[in-house]
């Protein structure tokens, strides 16, 4: 009895540490309101999540052209998980006048 | 054609010509409300056209944003000319732009293929800009109401987006 709760301590003390680095995962809000992209530069790491959150009454994507694109249907808001290092320019295929650039680092 | 035609509209609100004479030398906030809600209307019969004639993906697909887009924006002009209780009205502007299009879209009727997705996405280019010239220099200066405004700026962001979008669309069917 006593050893496994010593067990579970030691189990507990090793976890936790690990635990707590996971939990720096930060997410970023990108406000998109008539047609500008808020931060217009987006600065994350890679386990980062971005919400994308479209206030707009119409539909819009962020697309980096030939690698990603995430649709932000109107009114909605949108997660992606930040997996890889890149530093890239993304636009809106609907509207390419609406830019921005993100910034993925380890 | 239509492209030369809004120019000269424009052209002429500007100098407080013809069109607009009865109306001093801006429109007021009804008459900008329906140029505004027809301009859009315009633009998505032309893309109810392009869904229907058009076998290229980009050419629908940019057609249907067209739809989505004019359509929701329509939707939030009719909204607030409610809250603000106004009628749009008819004008002379209204008028020449709708006749324009009804000429516009009976030409790109009578083509097919190829010739259709240019002619549609070059009248789609030349229109945006027109459009935008006018919302720029005579529909948002001459706005009173700051809701009005408000709506008619981000059009004009949506609109310019759109030109964007055609010209995209144009460089890849060359």
């Amino acid at each position: 009895m006593y050893i496994t709760c010593s067990a579970w301590r030691l189990a507990i003390a090793l976890v936790l540490p690990l635990g707590v680095a996971q939990g720096q995962a930060e997410t970023v809000q990108v406000i998109i309101d008539k047609l500008v992209f808020t931060p217009g530069t987006i600065n994350a790491k890679v386990g980062d999540t971005i919400e994308w959150v479209n206030k707009d009454a119409i539909a819009h994507t962020a697309t980096v052209k030939g690698r990603w694109e995430v649709m932000i249907p109107a009114r909605k808001t949108v997660s992606q998980h930040l997996d890889n290092t890149e530093a890239v320019d993304f636009y809106c295929r609907f509207h390419p006048n609406m830019v921005g650039r993100l910034t993925v680092e380890k | 054609m239509f492209g030369r035609s809004l120019t000269t509209l424009a052209a002429l609100c500007l100098v407080g010509g013809a069109p607009l004479a009865h109306a001093q030398d801006k429109p007021t906030d009804p008459q900008i409300a329906h140029i505004a809600y027809t301009a859009g209307v315009i633009d998505i019969e032309a893309a109810k056209l392009a869904v229907e004639k058009s076998q290229t993906k980009d050419v629908v697909d940019f057609a249907n944003g067209m739809i989505r887009d004019h359509e929701a924006v329509n939707v939030q002009a009719l909204d607030l000319v409610k809250k603000l209780n106004v009628t749009p009205e008819d004008n002379a502007t209204s008028k020449a732009l709708t006749e324009a299009a009804n000429k516009k879209r009976g030409e790109l009727a009578s083509l097919d293929g190829a010739a259709f997705d240019k002619a549609y996405v070059e009248n789609e280019v030349a229109y945006h800009a027109q459009v935008n010239e006018a919302l720029e220099n005579l529909l948002i200066p001459s706005a009173q109401n700051p809701e009005l405004k408000d709506l008619l700026e981000t059009g004009l962001k949506m609109f310019q987006g759109h030109q964007a979008h055609a010209e995209h669309v144009a460089a890849e069917l060359e």
